[in-house]
């Protein structure tokens, strides 16, 4: 263990070393083989552009060489695969995109991809909201919105395990501990095992990704929200807009933009869930989504690629929309650099 | 008049407002607070009862055997033993008790319970009892059951046993080892990319631009196939581990750096275009910009990216899954976690502890450096998670 922190520690230094002496020594190289002579103006005009031609590909090589390696070829590859047999070595045309569409569980990951996004980011953004506008409204709001988005924090799987306590049931006489089943017994219901009733135990799942992004909501529309020019609520309220007119009417058409960044960030993150369903159910009992079925295919028996790449390519399609919209933002936002 | 005092003077009265963010906030507390409180019980207590009566004491039931009907005193008609239901035993407080082991809390401390065949028993709290019949007893000493509040019991033995023997300890220094130099390395290539993209003339860069925001919402799902079947080949090819923390960092790294480009060009392109044109003046290169007048100015941006990271590579579960082994040296935090859930299912005590320990370094970085945090969410929204 020890000799593992100094190999940790060592391999820090020594990346951050490396890394460094890469942008350095890429530097005076390129100084070295494009001198600057100071008697020779016309050479040295030349080396000055060569230079400055060559240095931004310095600058951003390592970084490009990951992108690539990591992100742009894998897109590439797995669309390719989706198209091959499940060790990736014979072509099969369609045949993993028929058997997608025919497989129970590819449609019941699908149907209950569609029910999480349908759930989680609106009511994230729907109480998101609702807190962003009373916390800002009270002395001691920071201390509020620090303790809801404290969830944001804490890992998927340390979530699971704090819910999955609160789920929890006893069968028979014995006392129930977990806070759900108490709650109910309390006020004179059966205790259920939640997690396996069929269909709702979905929306158990997606309390605990609502629990975890509601904080960011807030966040964001909170900074939203207090960017709306004061001019337009005082002169709502000039013209007698009561508080329930001035917050639909003049707030929220102002923050828009807002609302919709928040509702796509969290549909790409929901479109990804995978942590929450493994440690949760694993997909039994009717919770499967396309991530895990994904994963799932990937080792089940050795590993199918193509069916796997099919699931991936079904999670990329639904982020493309975004993905678009997102760089045209960018595009646009850059026009005015 | 801000936006924020005009928000005040509208709407709901100020009390229904205070009372609303106070029931909201104990309601998102009130999960975490439950294994926090939960990994300090006694085992037997967390089995016995809800971790909300932790602070009261809990209920248990144990057995106690009456006196033997030979040290019966008889008065007049009828025979009575006296005595303890704690002698020889741990003390407590009775609350209730009962002739039949499912039904310990049949009768109620202090009162004469009327047994049938002319037998009545009265056990008091402190657990002294008065058992009397019409009749000379028979038989051995009879037991009773009784639900005794014993007090509340909090211990660390469950984080010593996670730390130790189910490998907690371990999974923490490799769950540091591979979060360390993943936020790390990415921030300095990241760094002189952003620069390049938003300080130096050439072509493509436009199209470079493009590709990193598009790339930012990429999920990850798409990698993982090819990328698997790469490190796979490598190590076959070297003759070397496929799934090694080398190969982790690097995963970790590239998956990040979209939003670490993002993120720091945003910045980097808004510093002001004097300092870095009198620096160009003054005759510094392109690396002496960066690495004097960059650095120093983007902390804010770097400081936001590497919390992001941090907190991204230490509460990873799939990326560690495919690039790392299960094995115990290369075990994170999370996939620790992942695998107790399954073996240790409804053991509390264990899966409490395990998992406050991986929360607790995420939650004390959040509190300590949440001003960044959020700075960073504002200027980085479009990736999702």
């Amino acid at each position: 263990m020890i000799s593992q922190i100094v190999s940790a520690v060592g391999v820090v230094i020594a990346g951050v070393f490396v890394c460094a002496l890469y942008y350095w020594l890429s530097d005076k190289i390129l100084q070295a083989v494009f001198p600057v002579p100071v008697d020779n103006v016309r050479a040295a005009s030349v080396n000055l552009n060569r230079r400055a031609t060559v240095r931004p590909w310095l600058f951003l090589g390592p970084a490009l060489i990951l992108l690539v390696v990591y992100l742009v070829y894998p897109v590439v590859a797995t669309f390719i695969l989706s198209f091959y047999d499940r060790s990736g070595g014979d072509f099969v045309g369609l045949a993993n995109y028929r058997w997608a569409i025919q497989d129970a569980q590819f449609r019941q990951s699908i149907f209950n991809n569609i029910l999480w996004l349908a759930v989680v980011p609106a009511a994230c953004t729907f109480f998101g909201l609702v807190i962003a506008v009373l916390t800002d409204r009270i002395w001691w709001g920071n201390l509020a919105k620090s303790l809801i988005f404290m969830p944001m924090a804490i890992s998927f799987v340390g979530a699971s395990v704090i819910w999955k306590f609160i789920y929890e049931y006893r069968g028979g006489t014995e006392t129930q501990i977990g806070l759900l089943n108490a709650v109910v017994q309390a006020i004179g219901g059966n205790p259920q095992v939640w997690i396996s009733l069929p269909f709702w135990n979905n929306f158990f799942l997606m309390v605990i990704l609502i629990w975890i992004q509601t904080g960011f909501a807030m966040v964001i529309l909170s900074a939203a929200l207090r960017g709306i020019p004061e001019e337009t609520i005082e002169a709502a309220v000039i013209d007698g807009a009561n508080g329930w007119q001035i917050f639909w009417k003049i707030m929220v058409p102002q923050i828009w933009g807002t609302i919709a960044v928040v509702w796509t960030t969290i549909t790409i993150l929901v479109l990804k869930v995978f942590d929450i369903v493994l440690t949760m159910t694993n997909g039994q009992w009717n919770t499967m989504v396309l991530a895990n079925l994904m994963f799932d295919w990937m080792f089940r028996g050795g590993g199918d690629s193509g069916r796997s790449a099919v699931i991936a390519l079904v999670i990329m399609a639904a982020v493309t929309p975004i993905m678009i919209w997102n760089i045209r933002q960018a595009n646009k936002e850059m026009g005015g650099h | 008049m801000s936006a924020v005092a005009s928000l005040r003077r509208i709407g709901l009265p100020r009390l229904v407002v205070h009372l609303s963010v106070l029931v909201i906030c104990i309601i998102w507390l009130i999960p975490t607070l439950g294994i926090l409180v939960t990994s300090f019980r006694d085992a037997g207590q967390i089995a016995a009862s809800g971790w909300w009566t932790a602070f009261t004491g809990a209920a248990e039931t144990s057995a106690a055997r009456l006196g033997d009907p030979s040290t019966a005193k008889q008065n007049g008609a009828t025979y009575v033993i006296t005595g303890s239901v704690f002698e020889g035993g741990k003390g407590g407080a009775v609350r209730a008790f009962g002739t039949r082991v499912a039904a310990p809390t049949e009768f109620a401390v202090g009162k004469a319970a009327d047994l049938g065949d002319g037998e009545t028993l009265t056990i008091n709290e402190d657990g002294s009892y008065t058992y009397s019949k019409n009749a000379p007893f028979e038989g051995r000493g009879k037991r009773v059951y009784l639900s005794v509040a014993t007090p509340p019991s909090f211990t660390t033995e469950n984080y010593r046993t996670v730390l130790t023997s189910q490998g907690i300890g371990q999974s923490f220094v490799n769950s540091l080892t591979v979060a360390v130099p993943a936020t790390i390395i990415p921030i300095l290539i990241a760094a002189f990319a952003a620069y390049a993209l938003s300080w130096m003339e050439f072509p493509g860069r436009a199209l470079i631009i493009a590709l990193v925001v598009g790339l930012i919402v990429v999920p990850l799902q798409m990698s993982l196939i090819p990328l698997l079947k790469m490190y796979n080949e490598i190590g076959n090819f070297f003759g070397v581990p496929s799934r090694s923390y080398a190969g982790i960092w690097l995963a970790h790294s590239a998956f990040g750096m979209p939003l670490a480009i993002y993120l720091l060009r945003n910045y980097i392109a808004g510093l002001p275009r004097e300092i870095i044109e009198s620096a160009r003046v003054d005759g510094a290169s392109d690396f002496e910009i960066f690495v004097k007048i960059i650095l120093p100015l983007s902390f804010p941006a770097l400081a936001s990216f590497s919390i992001f990271q941090f907190l991204w590579t230490w509460n990873d579960l799939l990326v560690a899954m495919v690039f790392l082994g299960t094995g115990k040296d290369q075990l994170v935090l999370t996939g620790a976690l992942n695998a107790l859930l399954g073996s240790m299912g409804g053991k509390w005590e264990i899966l409490t502890a395990s998992a406050f320990i991986t929360i607790v370094v995420p939650i004390i970085v959040f509190f300590a450096l949440q001003r960044y945090l959020v700075r960073g969410l504002l200027a980085g929204s479009v990736k999702g998670g």
